[in-house]
């Protein structure tokens, strides 16, 4: 048997003619801590589910080779059977259950058929939670008491009761503090003296750096390389360089003859605390400005802090003990209701258009006219049907929704153009500030492009944009000026002839590092 | 140039009227016709009319994905309330009708506040006031009949709008409903044209000609049959009015309405409602206090009708009036509903009920069919919507 125990070669996927993998290698040695290193949509969660048998055998080209067998895994319940398991960032645990019975979810001790063996359960629970640091936790108390950080570990607790021998973390720390983050990683580092093979997807380049024996890093859905701890430059200044090291091409349009005019936005010392937890502080002292007609992005990892901040301005929809000012043309404020926010001339583009942004059993001039109707399309609370109409089919036309009517439900749309309808919505209700968060997530190239001219025209039109974006090419391609953002302040501010992504990279990390300090 | 866009119809959307006239059909067939004579239909219109209105209701409920089940005990309360007031207090029938109306409202206040502003939800709290509102009733008319009223007051449940009745075949024929039934026709008609002026002149697309005709000919078939079997009888029935006039508000409101539409963009998607600067709180308490206010309309009429305040009266009808919504193609998630809709569906209801009482069948038999009605409906209305998705 050779060293490694999995081996993922020539993996290509594709989602309706889209690779989103493209000819994907990765070894992974037995007993080794592997890092998956690439940016938002990179691929990596793609790879996994592939591995892990989300997406069945056959919707896929290439081989798995694990332990020295082809794989043809049809479900998550074939890659477990063998000892694979992934942890995915959203924990999996049932709140309400106990400890122990959360540890044996789905793979329940039982004395005879279907009867729970409520002994062995917690007698093998409690020898489950030992090797993951938690022997002196209460295996009787709801899950939902414990901490982020304990829950993260039980979620291991679990995967050690399916007898793992791979086990896959996506993304562990992301919604950990420092002292739970650095806790799991030594608990990585004791699973691997266990002989338990992991792999670890996760953005924080010191983390991986510290826990790690190698890294294999993906971009646009291919390897790029894999580099080995001792043999090769394993700094996170080389991982970011892999990570990013494309050439930009003419995917952003060229933005001209704007005037960039006076401060029309401006966030004064805004501080917002978590909304179940008081003493939690998600966002500290954020001060920003955006300029007529300037296009201002907001850099940053997921989980940064931005759409807590775009939300918490946009009528206080997010976070509790808010504080701080907000001016818009030069007035201050007080936007307490969404209706506040769009009557002062602000509108927010959620990142997440079918939870937050549309109605998907409507259709596209119900979900177009919702917003503006109090304001632009009644008279005494009475629709003018026909103003709609015409607006609508107006706002169609404008951004090329592709649609056979406006009547369409927008469920059936496409993602790219469910968006469209989104940014109509907020068009329609003339904003003078406008805050897209993560306005091109999910979307093909095309849709993106014509994203990209409405942001150009808003900013001809004099408006004030916000981009908020995972996507560092998205930001350098098409803001005047971004501030990066880092676990809830602002790292750092970059004018357009700063931009790079190491650049951002570099304001993320060490902003980070002075974090670690801070605590220490 | 002249761009001239025709689209079909969408059936799906006339499926229920189709639905209601073959059931007609298939029991006159069986009934030998009785179930079409002008008594019966006089009857049909009498018996359902609070259901029709608890319905209206209803849907606004259904709307926001959620259900009302005190309904039929706040009918019960309502009719008892001015019951007491007519006999034992010897007061004006206004009083009555004032007083029942501000218990419903008041109902309708208690439950909304539950709802919006303490997130309890809509079915537990619905719950209670359905099993405290039938206790309050037996309470206030400590279990007795309470009547019989006077006939100015019963006239709201079983009177007639004044007729004009000449000699015709073999009985006689009230003019009043047929020139409403003449006005009914020509404002339909004229709506029709108006609509498709309207879309010719922003250039919008119209149906096929043969479609709108056909459309048309089948809804004044329906008015003239329904107006002429009426006129027939004793001519229009008083609740046909209340019943048109809420038909007509509440179906202005639910589709050209900033508030209406809010309720559908709730249930929808409450979230995205939310972030779109909808006050969700706000529409669900204002449903949920409309919904106290029409379930005293309907035990006004319930009482007027019977004569009487009764403690059994209302007993499940928020059954018959959420099986109205759902089986008027209103989506039980919630967002996707019309008031014609439920409507249709409380006759669909009402004419099972009427014509397997002219059968004979017992109220047992009843229950079994209207069950299976319900199920099948809201089947064939999923399984059509996941066909298309």
């Amino acid at each position: 048997m050779s060293e490694y125990i999995l081996e993922m070669n020539h993996i290509t996927k594709e989602f309706s003619g889209v690779k989103a993998l493209d000819d994907v290698n990765i070894r992974v040695k037995k007993g080794e801590i592997h890092a998956l290193c690439g940016e938002n949509g990179a691929g990596k969660s793609t790879l996994m589910n592939v591995l892990s048998g989300v997406y069945p055998h056959g919707t896929y080209e290439g081989d798995i080779i694990y332990k020295g067998e082809h794989c043809a895994f049809h479900n998550l319940r074939d890659s477990e059977a063998k000892g694979i398991v992934i942890i995915h960032q959203e924990l999996a645990l049932s709140p309400l259950l106990s400890v122990a019975e959360n540890v044996f979810l789905g793979n329940e001790r039982t004395s005879m058929k279907g009867v729970i063996d409520w002994t062995e359960t917690r007698k093998r629970a409690q020898e489950m939670l030992a090797k993951v640091g938690l022997e002196n936790e209460d295996v009787n108390v709801p899950v939902n008491t414990l901490g982020v950080g304990k829950q993260q570990l039980i979620e291991i607790a679990k995967a050690m009761a399916k007898k793992v021998e791979l086990l896959i973390l996506d993304e562990p720390t992301a919604a950990l503090n420092d002292e739970e983050s650095r806790k799991l990683l030594d608990i990585m580092l004791d699973l691997k003296k266990q002989g338990i093979t992991c792999i670890i997807i996760s953005h924080k380049l010191n983390e991986i750096e510290y826990v790690s024996d190698s890294v294999t890093i993906i971009r646009d859905g291919k390897t790029i390389e894999t580099l080995v701890k001792g043999k090769d430059d394993y700094s996170e200044d080389r991982v970011i360089k892999a990570m990013v090291g494309r050439e930009m091409t003419n995917r952003y349009p060229e933005r001209e003859g704007v005037e960039i005019g006076d401060v029309i936005f401006e966030v004064q010392d805004w501080n917002v605390f978590h909304p179940d937890d008081e003493h939690r502080q998600m966002l500290k002292n954020i001060n920003l400005k955006v300029r007529a007609g300037e296009v201002v992005g907001l850099a940053g990892l997921m989980g940064a802090g931005r759409t807590e901040l775009a939300m918490s301005i946009f009528g206080r929809s997010y976070g509790q003990k808010i504080s701080g000012k907000v001016f818009i043309n030069g007035q201050e404020v007080h936007l307490k209701t969404v209706k506040d926010a769009v009557k002062n001339k602000l509108a927010y583009i959620s990142e997440d258009r079918k939870t937050y942004g549309l109605n998907l059993i409507g259709d596209v001039k119900e979900n177009m006219t919702i917003a503006a109707r109090p304001f632009f399309f009644s008279k005494h609370g009475v629709i003018n049907a026909n103003d709609e109409i015409v607006a609508a089919e107006d706002y169609r036309k404008r951004i090329n929704v592709k649609t056979n009517s406006i009547n369409q439900v927008v469920g059936s749309l496409s993602g790219g153009n469910q968006q469209k309808v989104v940014v109509s919505k907020w068009m329609m209700t003339q904003p003078d500030v406008l805050i897209m968060d993560e306005p091109t997530r999910g979307i093909d190239v095309g849709a993106k492009y014509e994203i990209y001219c409405v942001i150009n025209e808003l900013a001809k039109a004099g408006k004030a944009v916000i981009v908020i974006s995972s996507e560092m090419p998205e930001i350098i391609g098409t803001c005047d000026r971004c501030y990066v953002i880092n676990e809830g302040e602002i790292a750092g501010e970059l004018n357009k002839e700063d931009f790079s992504q190491e650049h951002i990279m570099q304001l993320i990390m060490a902003h980070m590092r002075k974090g670690d300090e801070n605590g220490k | 140039m002249e761009n001239k866009k025709t689209v079909n119809m969408d059936l799906k959307q006339y499926g229920m009227f189709l639905i209601l006239i073959v059931i007609f059909i298939a029991f006159s067939i069986a009934t030998q016709g009785a179930n079409a004579k002008p008594v019966n239909i006089n009857n049909l219109i009498m018996q359902n009319g609070y259901v029709v209105i608890l319905a209206i209701g209803m849907l606004l409920c259904v709307l926001t994905g959620n259900i009302d089940l005190g309904v039929g005990s706040v009918v019960a309360v309502c009719g008892s309330v001015a019951g007491i007031i007519m006999i034992d207090y010897k007061l004006n029938m206004w009083v009555a009708i004032g007083a029942a109306l501000l218990v419903g409202l008041l109902v309708g206040l208690f439950a909304g506040f539950f709802i919006a502003y303490l997130g309890i939800p809509p079915f537990v709290v619905t719950l209670a006031t359905m099993l405290m509102g039938r206790g309050l009733t037996y309470t206030l008319l400590q279990a007795q009949t309470k009547g019989p009223f006077d006939q100015s007051y019963n006239f709201i449940g079983a009177g007639f709008l004044p007729v004009i009745k000449i000699p015709f075949g073999d009985g006689t024929l009230d003019l009043v409903s047929i020139f409403v039934a003449v006005v009914a026709s020509v404002l339909l008609i004229f709506s029709e044209i108006k609509s498709n002026a309207t879309k010719r002149k922003y250039n919008f697309a119209v149906n096929p000609t043969w479609q709108i005709l056909l459309k048309l000919g089948l809804m004044l078939f329906i008015i003239w049959f329904f107006f002429y079997k009426l006129a027939r009888n004793n001519g229009l029935p008083f609740v046909l009015l209340i019943m048109v006039i809420l038909i007509a508000v509440y179906g202005f409101v639910t589709s050209k309405t900033v508030a209406g539409r809010q309720i559908y963009a709730l249930g929808g998607n409450r979230k995205a409602a939310n972030l779109s600067g909808i006050d969700t709180r706000k529409v669900f308490f204002w449903v949920y206090v409309n919904m106290g206010v029409l379930s005293s309309i309907a035990g006004i009429v319930l009482a007027a009708r019977n004569g009487s305040a009764t403690p059994k009266a209302g007993d499940g009808f928020e059954m018959d009036a959420i099986a109205s919504c759902y089986i008027g193609g209103a989506a039980v998630a919630g967002g996707a509903g019309t008031i014609v809709g439920a409507v249709v569906g409380a006759f669909i209801m009402g004419i099972l009920n009427n014509g397997m009482s002219l059968l004979g069948w017992s109220t047992d038999l009843q229950k079994i069919a209207k069950g299976a009605v319900l199920l099948l409906a809201v089947t064939i209305d999923v399984l059509s919507k996941r066909k298309k998705g």
